[in-house]
């Protein structure tokens, strides 16, 4: 099977979620990866280095800088006359294309797989907030499959020596067009590569707060940060923080859940994490059956307590 | 102009999902069934449009077992002002539902179609992209905030790292996000006028679409079971706990 991967990148470098995809895709055949951006040749190169990557195609147009989604499936659409599976990150970005994508040439998508299984075209996927699991076959001629980071080892980022090619697509489509963006930069791990995640609650009660205590503990411990989506619906830290479900889907070495009460919908977002650390003052809170460290305190005593003892 | 809602009637988020012993599925005998959280947030979001003077009326519509009239007559509760139930009894995947949504949509010719980002069944988070595909439109998913102007919609998208806003040409496709509202509750007088508001009745015939799955399900089984750890006596224990483990 020849596979084409969305490499997930701004313009200036590959996005960390791409090597987890590349080792999904290379599970189905051939890996081929595309590179739709704006002044993208640097990421092209990058690319090109990922090990296990037969070809990088690249198509650099202003059509395609901010991967709108009605310019980019048709360009995939018809670089698919080539390839049997399209294979996403399940990122915003490869979740707003890749459905797109599928539709465009009449596919059923399968959605953030966790496992490529033998025989021919079969996947397993979660379903009901991770609550079940799916064993699921495809019977459509061609692929288009979003994958869970998480689930699978990252690629070597290095190693590799494709050859790039350029192609071109059909550019702007017409129907919509880039506004502006609001991206906060910051030096902390990405949440969904960290290998320590400080996550806060609806406990922590004001933006405030979540800075005074939550900061401070993840700073000792070189963390992210995430929350619950209480917290981030309360606008104590921004929407991307939100871990779950319907958020982002970590699985750090050490998750730490300060204030957190455990809602099904947010274990969906990190019970995969090695280690669960849970401070809770209420000790029947759920978060406490999946954790292996329990803490029954109220945050506000223990967690300065703890940031100055570690 | 006019906005169309689809809205699924799903297991309801506060029930814990239990997978059958048979591996055959998800056990939903007598289970709560509700809409689908992020389809409350969309027939909100359509009200607000229409209280805001940008849309004239709201149809609801919904695939799925006669039983998804309750689903229904919740959105026209809430203030929807037409509902149509495409019954079927099997399970519709998301690329059926969105070619049934695009006859739909030939018919009823909406300006707007307002679906959740994702159902919280089968969590695929694909039908809006799909009807977009289908019908040659735009696409704002992810939806925190939605500004119809003359033409045009423009959508402050929920994305990694922040947020993004794109403008789409109308007709449009949105997909909502979990902030983009808060959905009301509907009143009891809105329910009781809701029952003799009309619900049109089809079925996925009517609209020449073939619904038959492209994935078959040969096992669902429950995740790895995590086992609960140990409570911890204080601040200290927990420290030696991950100094041992490497990380401080
Ligand atoms: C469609 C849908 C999608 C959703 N998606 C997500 C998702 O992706 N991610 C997500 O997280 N949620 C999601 N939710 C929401 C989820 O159902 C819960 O409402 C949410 O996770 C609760 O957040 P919380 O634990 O911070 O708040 P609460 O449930 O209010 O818990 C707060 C906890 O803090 C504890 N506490 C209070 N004070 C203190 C103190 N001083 N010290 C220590 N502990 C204290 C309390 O005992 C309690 O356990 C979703 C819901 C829906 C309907
Ligand atoms: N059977 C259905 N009936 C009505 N709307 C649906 C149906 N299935 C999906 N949708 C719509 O599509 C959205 C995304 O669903 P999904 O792609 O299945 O995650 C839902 O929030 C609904 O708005």
């Amino acid at each position: 099977m020849k596979t084409l991967v969305w490499v997930e990148h701004d313009n200036q470098h590959v996005a960390d979620a791409t090597l987890a995809t590349v080792t999904a895709a290379s599970q189905l055949g051939e890996v081929h990866l595309l590179v739709a951006g704006s002044g993208c040749g640097g990421v092209a190169d990058e690319a090109a280095k990922i090990e296990g990557v037969g070809k990088v195609h690249v198509a650099d147009d202003a059509a395609y800088e901010h991967h709108l989604a009605e310019n980019v499936a048709p360009l995939i659409a018809d670089l698919m006359g080539h390839h049997d599976a399209f294979v996403a990150p399940a990122t915003t970005t490869g979740k707003n294309v890749a459905p797109r994508v599928a539709a465009l040439l009449d596919v059923m998508q399968i959605s953030d797989i966790l496992s490529v299984e033998d025989g021919d075209k079969c996947f397993t996927r979660p379903i009901y907030a991770g609550n079940a699991i799916a064993t699921v076959t495809s019977s459509d001629e061609k692929l288009v499959i979003t994958v869970r980071g998480t689930a699978f080892d990252k690629a070597a980022a290095d190693g590799g020596s494709a050859e790039i090619e350029a192609v071109s697509g059909p550019g702007d489509a017409g129907l919509s067009s880039f506004v502006s963006e609001d991206i906060k930069a910051s030096d902390r791990p990405e949440l969904t590569s960290a290998k320590v995640i400080v996550s806060g609650g609806r406990a922590l009660g004001s933006a405030e707060k979540f800075e005074e205590f939550i900061t401070p503990l993840a700073d000792k411990l070189g963390a992210g940060i995430g929350a619950s989506r209480a917290a981030v619906d309360a606008g104590y830290v921004p929407n991307d923080y939100q871990v779950g479900q319907t958020g982002k889907i970590v699985a750090p070495e050490l998750y730490i859940a300060i204030g957190i009460s455990g809602a099904i919908q947010h274990l969906a977002g990190m019970k995969d994490s090695k280690t669960i650390v849970a401070i809770n003052k209420d000790e029947d809170a759920p978060i406490f059956q999946v954790a292996d460290y329990g803490l029954v305190a109220d945050l506000f005593n223990v967690v300065p307590e703890l940031t100055e003892k570690l | 102009m006019k906005i169309l809602v689809p809205v699924k009637r799903v297991i309801d988020y506060n029930v814990k999902p239990r997978v059958k012993s048979d591996g055959s599925g998800v056990d939903l005998a007598n289970v709560k069934m509700s809409m689908n959280p992020f389809d409350e947030i969309s027939v909100e979001e359509a009200i607000r449009l229409k209280e805001g003077g940008k849309a004239e009326e709201i149809v609801a519509v919904s695939i799925g077992p006669a039983k998804a009239q309750e689903t229904l007559r919740t959105a026209l509760a809430m203030g929807a002002d037409r509902a149509i139930l495409v019954e079927t009894d099997h399970d519709v995947e998301p690329l059926a539902v969105a070619k049934i949504l695009k006859a739909i949509v030939d018919e009823e010719q909406p300006g707007l179609v307002i679906l959740g980002k994702q159902a919280i069944d089968d969590d695929s988070n694909q039908t809006g992209q799909m009807l977009a595909a289908l019908l040659g439109w735009g696409q704002g998913t992810f939806a925190n905030t939605v500004e119809v102007g003359d033409g045009s919609v423009e959508v402050k998208r929920e994305i990694d790292g922040g947020l993004q806003t794109v403008r789409l040409n109308l007709p449009a496709i949105v997909t909502t996000d979990l902030r983009l509202n808060e959905p009301r509750y509907a009143s009891l007088p809105n329910i009781m006028k809701a029952k003799s508001k009309p619900l049109d009745q089809k079925t996925p015939g009517d609209y020449g679409v073939d619904t038959a799955p492209r994935l078959s399900t040969s096992n669902v089984s429950e995740p790895p079971k995590r086992e609960a750890g140990e409570i911890l006596e204080d601040v200290d224990a927990l420290v030696t706990k991950l100094k041992n483990m490497g990380v401080a």
